[in-house]
């Protein structure tokens, strides 16, 4: 089965956050908001693989509060 | 769906007006019927025209004396199109209907993007006609009128009715009196609250969506091209959206979202359409409305199809919203599947039990539908904020990205379901590519032959075997003509016994989309599905394959 890489795999991590924040700059919530979800469809479509997003979803939801009817997560130690 | 109200009058259609006729029941006959239909919607004319044509007497009940009173279902796909053909109605359907494969989506005032729901051709029928209902079912009742075994009954309407192990028996309630009906099998085709359903105790479960949506059937002389077109946002209509149709006669259809907030009985008044038609055509649009009506919407379905003697198709077993036109084309799928089978049972050709497979194949074609329709509707009608920024940013993405296109979902317009499934299916041992699945409708494909230039006028209406490359030789195709469920032979190609069907496959289309460059057999289901291929026909393999595509295995077929 194919593993989502939870290890690091980007050669300048810094840079990519920076970028992600200043991909931000100067929008209002609701515009972010739009930029974040399309952000992850495009994502999403490069990836492609069902069995990897279907990982990286659970993995997102994980430990969040407020998780009603969400799956078995570990408590959080 | 549930219309709230109905109002205005007609300006390019009068409803017939069927005559009532007493008849020798209600003088005192008590002669047990076959088969009975309760409902004359194109779902009941349906199956009563199949069982016509199969020579089986069937009696219509319908509780009103004409068709629909106002549009309703007016989008009829290329399968449907197709069964009509086998019952003789397809011809009419289409010369009234306007065809059309291409639809628009837009987001605001722009175009998101154009699709092509038939983009190949060498295809009999165009992927969808649009007509209004009430057309449709003229076209279905002329076919039932012309059937010696089809007794249509209007304004008998079912007042009681109690389901037995062996038959069925009906209180029927007339402008003269009521009387009592027995018979063997019941189809019940009486729509989205089918007093039958209610009658027999029964219930559906499913969701209610939270949305109403105001239909007006206009009447207007225009240039927009016979497409269907879709608005997320439009200027003329902000915040909801906007499906336009055409449908015979210079009707259109046009389809306004209004929220959940939106009071019924005041959005059917004129004085509420009218500004809203003329915000979307213009200030210079001369128009009239026809009909118009506001409603909300259901996803739901009965647990089973199948009640002892009592078998439920169309709405009556399964609602889904209107955005796919999954309603009255499923229905048409529903009484397809069921004629068949029936048929053998009725003639002791197939147990009981082949009924069961109606219900296994119709349930997981109405949870295909009701799948889809749901996703539909969360796109269109977007639960959250979240859901409305995910359906936002895709629409957004269309524009420039086809990947989001894809994504982009207003109305999964219907489509056959592939019975992959089905217990009548027979596993593949050979390996075969392309569309052609144990369990998939027959693709269509021009043929030249004695009776028609396309492949599915040979397919259909008993079983068959389709063979291409090598065709059976004589002693086989004598065998299989005996057998008391026969299968006639269609060969494709050159070299076959003068006993069996032969065409011509000039263009390679039908090589093509059965993958039998190596030599193909399939066998096919009375209602045009494949049920069993193999790379060679082999007269025992059909043999096995049909005594399970008759719930009969490992019996004499």
């Amino acid at each position: 089965m194919t593993a989502l890489v939870t290890d690091s795999n980007m050669a300048a991590p810094d840079d990519f956050y920076e970028a992600l924040l200043e991909m931000h700059c100067g929008l209002s919530e609701n515009d972010s908001a739009v930029v974040n979800a399309k952000l992850i469809l495009l994502l999403a479509n490069h990836i492609g693989d069902a069995e990897i997003l279907r990982q990286a979803l659970q993995f997102a939801r994980e430990d969040v509060e407020g998780s009603a009817g969400g799956s078995s997560a570990a408590d959080p130690a | 769906m549930s219309p709230a109200a109905s109002a205005l009058q007609m300006k390019t259609y009068a409803n017939p007006v069927y005559e009532y006729r007493r008849v020798a029941e209600q003088d005192g006959a008590t002669a047990r019927r076959g088969v009975v239909v309760v409902g004359a919607g194109p779902v009941g004319l349906a199956a009563a025209i199949d069982l016509g044509q199969r020579g089986i007497p069937v009696l219509i009940l319908d509780e009103d004396d004409t068709v629909s009173v106002g549009s309703r279902a007016i989008c009829y796909a290329k399968r449907t199109l197709e069964i009509l053909d086998r019952l003789h109605c397809g011809e009419s359907v289409v010369d009234k209907g306007v065809r059309w494969n291409v639809g628009r989506v837009f987001d605001g005032a722009e175009l998101a993007y154009r699709f092509d729901l038939l983009p190949e051709s060498g295809h009999r029928r165009p992927a969808f006609v649009n007509l209004q209902q009430y057309h449709f079912e003229e076209c279905l009742v002329r076919r039932a009128q012309e059937l010696e075994g089809v007794a249509l009954r209007w304004r008998h309407k079912v007042v009681a009715v109690a389901s037995h192990a062996d038959g069925v028996t009906l209180r029927v309630v007339t402008p003269e009196g009521e009387y009592a009906l027995d018979c063997d099998w019941l189809i019940a085709c009486d729509g989205a609250r089918s007093p039958l359903r209610s009658m027999l105790g029964l219930d559906t479960e499913g969701q209610v969506f939270h949305d109403r949506f105001l239909i007006a059937d206009i009447h207007m002389t225009s240039d927009f091209p016979t497409e269907r077109w879709f608005w997320f946002n439009p200027p003329f209509h902000p915040g909801q959206s906007v499906l336009l149709h055409r449908q015979a006669d210079n009707v259109w259809r046009i389809d306004f979202q209004l929220g959940w907030d939106a009071d019924p009985e005041l959005e059917k008044t004129p004085e509420r359409i009218l500004p809203r038609l003329r915000a979307m055509l213009g200030p210079d649009a001369t128009f009239e409305i026809e009909w118009a009506s506001v409603y909300s919407f259901q996803c739901r379905r009965m647990q089973r199809f199948r009640h002892q003697r009592v078998l439920f198709a169309g709405d009556c077993a399964h609602l889904v919203s209107p955005f796919g036109a999954r309603g009255a084309n499923s229905g048409i799928q529903d009484t397809d599947n069921l004629v068949w089978k029936l048929d053998l049972v009725l003639h002791g050709k197939a147990p009981e039990g082949l009924l069961d497979s109606y219900d296994a194949e119709r349930i997981a074609a109405a949870d295909e539908n009701i799948l889809n329709s749901t996703r539909s509707t969360d796109f269109i009608t977007p639960k959250s904020a979240v859901s409305r920024t995910f359906r936002d940013a895709v629409l957004a993405l269309a524009r420039r990205y086809p990947f989001a296109r894809r994504l982009v979902n207003s109305g999964r317009l219907s489509v056959p379901k592939v019975l992959d499934a089905s217990p009548l299916n027979t596993p593949d041992c050979d390996r075969f590519a392309g569309a052609m699945v144990p369990g998939a409708p027959a693709a269509d494909a021009p043929v030249e032959g004695p009776r028609g230039g396309w492949l599915l006028d040979y397919l259909g209406g008993d079983f068959c075997v389709l063979t291409f490359g090598e065709a059976p030789g004589a002693t086989d195709i004598a065998r299989l003509a005996a057998w008391p469920v026969g299968v006639r032979v269609v060969h494709v190609g050159a070299g076959a016994h003068a006993a069996c069907t032969v065409l011509t496959d000039r263009e390679g289309l039908a090589a093509a989309r059965y993958d039998s460059a190596s030599g193909a057999c399939y066998l096919m289901r009375p209602d045009q599905h494949v049920v069993a291929r193999w790379r060679k026909f082999d007269i025992d393999a059909v043999h096995a394959a049909l005594g399970r595509a008759t719930a009969r295995e490992g019996t004499t077929p």
